[in-house]
C-alpha cells in the first residue's frame, strides 16, 4: 500500500552482473595510524618540553656606587649577604654600621629566607594574593590585575631588598634568592656587589 | 540483515593524525646541539623563553658562548663583525654560519670553526676559549651591538615600528650553570649594561613547587 515502485527494474540488475572476483580495495590502515600517532605524540612532547623556563629580571641602571649614594629610606632596607657557599647567607636590616650591625645567619629553606621575606613583605604580599584571588574570580581583568600588582609591588612604603654578592658567590645561590623574592612578591630588589666593610663582617662571621 | 564489518573507516582519523603531525613537524624547532653542557639552577618561574632572543651562555669555568636566533639576522651580524675585525668570510661560510647554533671563540678562530665538520666541531667546542669579554678585547660587546642592530633592522624592514617594534624586539637571555661564580655572570650583565641593556631573562629549570600555594601559606 505504501510501497512506491520507482526504478525497480534497474535496481535489481546490479547484483546479478557477473564480475571477476576483485580483492578488497580497503587496506589495513592500523599500522599507519599507529605510526602517525606515535609521531604526533613525539612532536607534542618534544615541542613543549624543549621550551625552557626563564626568570625575568631588571638590573639597576646606574652602577653600584650611585645606588649607595641615592637617598634611600634605610628603615625599609633589608640586606642579604651571600657568601661563597650557599650555607653562608646572612641578613641584616637597615643601614650597615660597622660597630652595631649584627649579621643574622639565615638559610635558603622554606622556614628561613622565605619566612623572613614573607614577614617583611607582608602588606605587599597580602595585597597581591588578594588581587590574584580577584583575578581568579574574574572580578578584574588581566590588564588591571597587572597594573594593580605593579602598583602594589612598587609602593613607596614597600620594603626593599638588597642582595649583595662576593666574587665567588655561586650563580645558583643568587637565583635561589631571586626566586624567593618572586615567591614573596617582593618587587623591589637589586643584586649588587658587597662593600668592603660588609665583606669583613661576613668573613668574621664565617670564621667564628 | 547482514552483519556490518567490525573494521571501521579510519580514513578521517588518519587524515587528522597526519595533519597534526605535519603541523607539529613544521612549527617545532629542534634544539640545536649545544657546545657546552650547562645545568641551569631551578626556580619556580613559569615564564617561557621569548621567540626572538639573544642568548649568552656561561659555563662553570666562566667561558662565554653566544647565540642569536634568525637566519638573516645572523648573517647581517656576521657581516658587521667581519667589517669591524677585517676578516673575510666566503659566501659559503656566511651561509653555514646563518644556520649554526651557539659558538664560543674569538672572532679570528671563527672561519675555521665554520668550515669544520661535526666531529671536529665537538673537539673545538671542548677546547673553545669562549667569546673574549675582557676590557681590551671586548668582543662580546661587539657581538651584542651587531646582533642588536641587525635584529632591529630586520624587524624594521618588515614594517614594524614604535610599540610593535618594542614588543617584538629582541630579548636577552642568560643561561649559566648553577656552579658558575656569580662574578662571571655579572661580567656579562655589566657588558650588557654598558650597552644600555638592563632587562634579562635568566634561564632556569622548572622546580615542582607551586608558588601561589607557598605564598598563601
Amino acid at each position: 500500500m505504501a510501497e512506491v515502485n520507482s526504478g525497480g527494474d534497474d535496481g535489481g540488475k546490479k547484483g546479478k552482473k557477473k564480475r571477476p572476483k576483485k580483492g578488497s580495495t580497503r587496506i589495513d590502515m592500523t599500522p599507519m595510524v599507529d605510526l602517525a600517532f606515535l609521531l604526533l605524540t613525539f612532536f607534542i612532547l618534544a615541542t613543549t618540553l624543549s621550551k625552557p623556563k626563564t626568570m625575568e629580571i631588571v638590573y639597576p641602571k646606574k652602577d653600584n656606587k650611585e645606588i649607595e649614594k641615592t637617598k634611600i629610606d634605610y628603615r625599609l632596607a633589608n640586606t642579604i649577604l651571600l657568601g661563597e657557599k650557599d650555607d653562608q647567607v646572612y641578613y641584616y636590616p637597615g643601614k650597615f654600621k660597622t660597630d652595631t650591625t649584627v649579621l643574622e645567619p639565615i638559610d635558603l629553606s622554606k622556614d628561613g629566607l622565605r619566612k623572613l621575606l614573607l614577614d617583611k613583605n607582608k602588606t605587599v604580599n597580602d595585597k597581591v594574593v588578594q588581587l590574584e584571588s580577584q583575578l581568579l574570580k574574574r572580578q578584574i581583568n588581566d590588564s588591571t590585575f597587572k597594573s594593580l600588582r605593579g602598583k602594589a609591588k612598587g609602593d613607596t612604603l614597600a620594603p626593599f631588598f638588597i642582595v649583595k654578592t662576593v666574587d665567588k658567590t655561586k650563580y645558583k645561590t643568587v637565583i635561589d634568592v631571586i626566586d624567593e623574592m618572586n615567591i614573596a612578591n617582593a618587587g623591589k630588589y637589586a643584586v649588587i656587589d658587597m662593600a668592603d666593610a660588609e665583606k669583613a663582617a661576613l668573613a668574621k662571621k664565617i670564621t667564628k | 540483515m547482514p552483519r556490518s564489518s567490525p573494521s571501521l573507516d579510519m580514513t578521517p582519523m588518519v587524515d587528522l593524525a597526519f595533519l597534526l603531525v605535519t603541523f607539529f613537524m613544521l612549527t617545532s624547532k629542534f634544539r640545536a646541539t649545544e657546545p657546552v653542557v650547562v645545568d641551569p639552577p631551578s626556580s619556580t618561574s613559569q615564564i617561557l623563553l621569548p621567540e626572538n632572543v639573544m642568548l649568552v651562555t656561561v659555563d662553570t669555568t666562566g667561558r662565554v658562548f653566544f647565540d642569536l636566533t634568525g637566519k638573516d639576522v645572523r648573517r647581517k651580524m656576521l657581516e658587521g663583525m667581519a667589517q669591524k675585525y677585517q676578516i673575510g668570510f666566503s659566501e659559503q661560510q656566511y651561509q653555514r654560519f646563518s644556520v649554526m647554533g651557539t659558538f664560543g671563540m674569538p672572532v679570528k678562530d671563527l672561519p675555521s670553526y665554520i668550515d669544520a665538520d661535526e666531529k671536529k666541531r665537538v673537539l673545538m667546542d671542548k677546547n673553545a676559549l669562549g667569546v673574549p669579554t675582557d676590557s681590551l678585547h671586548n668582543q662580546l660587546a661587539d657581538w651584542i651591538l651587531q646582533g642588536y642592530s641587525s635584529s632591529q633592522n630586520n624587524l624594521m624592514s618588515k614594517g614594524l615600528a614604535g610599540k610593535d617594534l618594542k614588543a617584538k624586539g629582541i630579548r636577552y637571555a642568560i643561561k649559566a650553570d648553577g656552579l658558575t661564580n656569580y662574578k662571571k655572570v655579572k661580567r656579562v650583565i655589566d657588558i650588557f649594561g654598558e650597552n644600555q641593556i638592563f632587562q634579562f631573562n635568566l634561564i632556569t629549570n622548572l622546580k615542582g613547587a607551586a608558588p601561589a600555594l607557598a605564598a598563601a601559606h
